[in-house]
This record gives structure tokens, C-alpha cells and sequence, in this order.
């Protein structure tokens, strides 16, 4: 309805300027890796912090001009600036920042060192950053796209080696399936409500529930329930949620360690942020529902399944790339519980949790890295062992985001997993504190195969004697990562209140079910919302001229 | 005029088709060809349905579909060429190093 009004004016593409530098940066990446020498490409690695380095500024830019204004809606409703967006793009941008810092040593190593590598990593937080801002179906698949194609070729990045091949071409395949699971989702959803943006579905959706919306036949209720059952479980399978998960291990394993570092949190953070956003924006109303099962009974089955699966998995594996792509399905349950949960602390927890996990799991990956010399590929249990006498601050470091992955105090994974579960418990519903307790004996579970690694850096006898080397970049990570695990772990208090400043205004449209069952549909304003639902928690929409 | 259930109808069972056939295909070439399917039929629901409610954004949806799908084709195509370079073969039985 939107589509023969003027073109958005210069001024909105201001707001666009974090992911148009980032995206110009990732372009001229391209050019410079062909000026570039052979002997010169690491030049690249740094051209790409600068270029997170502006957008990060450019991102508290926005956030500056924008701050008494949010949420605002621009670009016909399509990108969304809001506390939830800049939060994850913050997220992303970091972990790209770290991701590139480990890799500049790993890609030395493994002789396969070219800008293009570089260019893909900024073109997938591009992709993110569109994700965290997305306000419509339609950009959220081209942003999904964005994203995950780029990293179905950095997974297989290393050309010649049969196991990142091998990943690549699972992760392809199982990533576009879900993309297809996904749009048919989106395809019912539209044939549904008639609208791709989000606030427009949920109105059109709980209009729908409460009967008033004649054009739709009888059956179309199991068309609603199928159509968001299949963009849930698409979603499902880009966060790695069982039993969606039967890629993740094999790509997390394949993948160049760096690039499974990214997937496990960036990739995950943004597939987390656009799960999130469409649940909670486009189909709050149908969370549960009389007639039918709304999403929440599926969600909690699939986060219980999720973190006992991904844990007893991980409880045998021998290969700590691996253990930790199986600890990353299970903590993707844990996050899951803040969306069950469905009330501000549970949301907080969300946000958190995905804060903290980024920089914990970051920095395991890190350490592993480090693992990687010459002829030692670094990924086996056995590599870890007697890390202690060979370099004790990394076997430290290590040890402190381990007890962070696993929840004990004082680290941040702690605080997080005790706003997920205190989410939980105060939902008081019968089923949610079962799946509270089942969250906490998983977490007893976790402590297994996390001591395993522990007592392999601190008792066992080491298993080589080549040196590990550290160079400035993954020194400036690593202390990055620990300090502030630590110290969010000891003084929670300032990102508890960012990350609940974050989920205010995400769920605006709040249906009461016990209304009359016939309220007539009220005729909309210029900016197609319906203004008779609540519009004090509209976000702010720039105007039409 | 062709109702729109049948448009529905067709595009479900085009879907169907390209879903089982992901999982019953063994050679990577087919199950791509698959998937395409499925996003073929997903067109077809956003074209019908753009149609019906007289309005654009779904028309627009399949030419980003379309688009992207090209787009995922390459990269797609080419870590199949890379995947065979190694290993002689697209047989998803052969594809086999990494398992639990």
C-alpha cells in the first residue's frame, strides 16, 4: 500500500550509514586484496577492524541522534532503529572484530591467507546488522540470505581440505532447505494476512483470532498454525535448535576454527535477534490460543530437547571443536527459555545471555586457535592437555570461560543462566517450572564434559612440547573476552539494565482474549497501524509527505 | 477462472515433492534441483496470493526469491565443483569424514 509514494529521502539513508560504511568497506577489502603482494595480505585483516571500528562509531552515531525518538520505523516500515537492533548490532560487530583478530594467525598457519576471507566475514555482519534492523518479511530473508551465504562460503574456505569441503556442501545444503521451510512459511503467512510487515501480521493475525477478519474460510486456523510452524522450525534450524540441529556439528567441526567461533555466536546471535523480533512482533497473539496450540508448548519442546541432547552428546565427544559445537546447540537451548518465559526478565535473560555467551564461547574458541602450530591441527582433547605448565594464563583464561559456559559464579554465564531460569519460575506455570528444573539438572550435566577439558589443561601430562605462540591481536581478544566475562559476572548491574531497556517496545501488540469476541475492525491511519489496539506502545513512524 | 485453492493446493504439493525428495535423493546435484523446487513453489503461493489481495509486495517477494536463489546457485554450484575436485564423486554416501 505503500508502493506509490515517493522515494525515501536522502535523510532516512543517514540512518543506513553503519551498514553502508561496513558495506563499502567489505567492497574496497575486495580491491585492496588485488593490490595487495603476496607476501602482504594480512594488510586486509586490518583494513577490516578499521572498517568495524567506524561502523561501531557510526552505530553510537545513530544512536545519538536517535535516542529520544525510538523506536522509529523508516524506509515504508522496513528497517526498524530501536534499543533491541543497536544492542545486536553491537553483539555482531564485536564478535566479527574478534573473529577477524583470531583469524589473522590461523590463516598464516593454514597458508590460505587472501583478503576475499575478510570481505565475506564484513558482507556476513552486514547481513546481521539488516537482521537486528529488519521490521518486514521480505528484508529479513534478503538479510538472512545476506548472511548465510556468505557463510556457506567461508566454511569452506579451505579449498583443498577435504573435511571444510565436506561441511560447506552439508551446511549448503541444510541451510537453503531451511531458507525454502522459512519462505514457506512466510508465503502461507502473506496468503493469510495480505501484509509482509510485522506489526500489520499481527494485527491482521489477532483480528483473525478474534473472528472479525471474514475474508478467510474455516480451515485457514490450521493454515495460520502450519504457516508459523514452519517459519518457527526454518528459524529453529538457523539457530541449531534440536531437532534441527544435524548440521551444526559437522559444519562447527569442518569449518575453519575462526569461522566456527563466528557461526557459534554471530550467526546464532542474529538468527536469536530475527527469532526473536518475528515472534514477538508479528505473532504475540498466538503464543497460546484456546482452540489451538499456539507456539509457546512447541518452543518449550524443542528447548527441552535442545539442551539434553546437545549436552549428552556432548558428554562423549573426544574432539573439543566438536564438544563445543554441541555445548553451542545446548546453550541455544538455555537462551531459548528467555523467549518461553514470555515476561521482562525472561527477555532480559535473552538479551544477556547472548551478550555474555558471545564473548565466553569467543574466547574458548580463541584459546583453541592457539592450539593450531604448525603440523599439530590443535582440535583434540589430548591437544589441551598439560596447557598449565606450557603457558599458565591461557590454561586461566581458559578455565574462566569454561566455568562461565557452565554457569558458575562469579562469571557472567552464572548471572545469564539465573535471569533465563529466574524468568522461568516467575511465569508460575506448571509446566515452565518443570522445564526450569530440567534447565538446571542439564546444567549438572554441562559440568561434565567441561571438567573434562579442565582437568586435561591442569592434571594431565602434556602431550608435545612445540611452543604456543601468541601475537598481538589474539593477546588484546583474549584479555578482552576474560575481563569482561569477569566483570560481568561481578557487576551485572548496568548490562541488566541495558539488556532491559532492550526488550521494552518488542511486543507491542498485546490482544486480551477475554474482550468480546466482536469488536468492529477500525479503520487505519496514514501509517496502515491500527491505532484503536494501543498507541502509546507504537513505535514512532516518520511521516509521509 | 482458476480458483485459488488450486493454486495453493499445486504449490503444496510442489513443496512436498522438493522436501521428501531432499531426503530421499542421494547425488547433491538432485538434491539441489530439490530445493529449488520448494522455493519454486513458494513463488507460486506469493504470486497467487499477490493476485488476490490486488497488491504488489508479493510479486516483489518472488523477484528477491529469485534472485537470491541464483545467488545461492553459484556459491551452491561451486562448493559442489570444490567438494568433487577432492573426492571424484557426489554421492552423499561417499561425503562421509565427519560423522558423530
Amino acid at each position: 500500500m505503500f508502493l506509490l509514494q515517493v522515494i525515501p529521502s536522502w535523510k532516512e539513508t543517514l540512518f543506513l550509514m553503519p551498514e553502508l560504511q561496513l558495506t563499502l568497506f567489505a567492497c574496497f577489502i575486495l580491491v585492496l586484496d588485488l593490490l595487495l603482494p603476496r607476501g602482504k595480505k594480512t594488510l586486509t585483516a586490518y583494513a577490516a577492524l578499521i572498517g568495524i571500528a567506524f561502523t561501531l562509531i557510526g552505530v553510537a552515531q545513530v544512536y545519538y541522534v536517535t535516542r529520544n525518538v525510538l523506536p522509529t520505523l523508516i524506509f515504508y516500515q522496513m528497517y526498524v532503529i530501536d534499543n533491541f537492533s543497536f544492542i545486536f548490532k553491537v553483539i555482531v560487530l564485536i564478535s566479527a572484530a574478534i573473529s577477524i583478530a583470531i583469524s589473522i594467525k590461523y590463516l598464516e598457519t593454514e597458508k590460505e591467507l587472501r583478503g576475499d576471507y575478510y570481505s565475506l566475514l564484513l558482507f556476513a555482519t552486514v547481513g546481521m546488522m539488516f537482521i537486528a534492523s529488519s521490521y518486514n518479511l521480505l528484508m529479513f530473508y534478503v538479510s538472512l540470505e545476506l548472511m548465510a551465504i556468505s557463510v556457506y562460503v567461508l566454511v569452506g574456505y579451505l579449498k583443498n581440505n577435504d573435511k571444510s569441503n565436506e561441511a560447506a556442501l552439508k551446511y549448503f545444503l541444510l541451510g537453503a532447505f531451511s531458507s525454502g521451510i522459512f519462505l514457506y512459511g512466510v508465503s502461507l503467512v502473506y496468503a493469510i494476512t495480505g501484509e509482509l510487515n510485522l506489526l500489520e501480521i499481527a494485527i491482521k493475525v489477532s483480528l483473525f483470532i478474534l473472528g472479525t477478519d471474514a475474508k478467510v474460510g474455516v480451515g485457514a486456523h490450521y493454515l495460520l498454525a502450519f504457516a508459523v510452524a514452519l517459519t518457527g522450525a526454518g528459524l529453529l534450524f538457523k539457530v541449531a535448535a534440536v531437532p534441527f540441529h544435524m548440521w551444526a556439528p559437522d559444519a562447527y567441526e569442518g569449518a575453519p576454527t575462526p569461522i566456527t567461533a563466528f557461526m557459534s555466536v554471530a550467526v546464532k546471535a542474529a538468527s536469536y535477534a530475527m527469532l526473536a523480533r518475528i515472534f514477538l512482533v508479528a505473532f504475540p497473539a498466538l503464543r497460546t490460543i484456546k482452540e489451538l496450540p499456539g507456539w509457546l508448548p512447541f518452543f518449550i519442546g524443542v528447548a527441552a530437547l535442545t539442551m539434553t541432547v546437545g549436552n549428552i552428546a556432548a558428554m562423549t565427544q573426544k574432539n573439543t571443536k566438536r564438544m563445543l559445537a554441541y555445548s553451542s546447540i545446548s546453550q541455544a537451548g538455555y537462551i531459548l527459555l528467555g523467549l518461553i518465559a514470555s515476561n521482562e526478565t525472561g527477555y532480559t535473560g535473552l538479551v544477556f545471555y547472548i551478550l555474555a555467551y558471545t564473548l565466553m564461547n569467543l574466547g574458548a574458541f580463541a584459546i583453541i586457535i592457539l592450539l593450531r602450530r604448525d603440523d599439530i591441527k590443535g582440535d583434540r582433547l589430548e591437544n589441551l592437555s598439560g596447557l598449565i605448565k606450557k603457558k599458565p594464563v591461557l590454561a586461566v583464561m581458559m578455565l574462566v570461560f569454561l566455568i562461565s559456559l557452565a554457569g558458575i559464579p562469579p562469571t557472567s554465564g552464572f548471572v545469564g543462566k539465573y535471569l533465563l531460569f529466574a524468568g522461568l519460575i516467575k511465569a508460575d506455570n506448571f509446566w515452565l517450572n518443570r522445564l526450569a528444573v530440567l534447565a538446571v539438572l542439564n546444567t549438572v550435566i554441562s559440568f561434565y564434559y567441561y571438567a573434562q577439558i579442565i582437568k586435561a589443561m591442569f592434571i594431565d601430562i602434556p602431550s608435545d612440547d612445540k611452543p604456543i605462540n601468541l601475537n598481538i591481536f589474539s593477546t588484546i581478544s583474549l584479555v578482552f573476552a576474560t575481563v569482561l566475562t569477569i566483570l560481568i559476572g561481578i557487576y551485572p548491574q548496568p548490562f541488566i539494565e541495558i539488556s532491559k531497556s532492550v526488550t521494552k517496545n518488542l511486543a507491542p501488540v498485546q490482544v486480551n482474549q477475554q474482550t468480546s469476541p466482536t469488536p468492529t475492525p477500525t479503520p487505519t491511519n496514514d501509517s496502515g497501524i491500527d491505532p484503536s489496539i494501543d498507541p502509546n506502545l507504537f513505535p514512532n513512524v516518520i511521516p509521509r509527505k | 477462472m482458476v480458483p485459488l485453492s488450486w493454486y495453493l493446493a499445486l504449490s503444496a504439493v510442489l513443496f512436498t515433492i522438493g522436501a521428501v525428495g531432499v531426503f530421499v535423493k542421494r547425488n547433491v546435484i538432485s538434491i539441489f534441483m530439490c530445493i529449488e523446487l520448494m522455493l519454486n513453489a513458494v513463488n507460486l503461493t506469493l504470486i497467487a496470493f499477490s493476485s488476490f489481495y490486488r497488491e504488489v509486495s508479493g510479486q516483489l517477494f518472488v523477484f528477491i526469491v529469485m534472485t537470491v536463489a541464483a545467488a545461492e546457485a553459484g556459491v551452491g554450484l561451486a562448493l559442489v565443483i570444490a567438494v568433487f575436485r577432492n573426492r571424484e564423486s557426489l554421492n552423499t554416501d561417499d561425503i562421509n569424514l565427519l560423522k558423530l
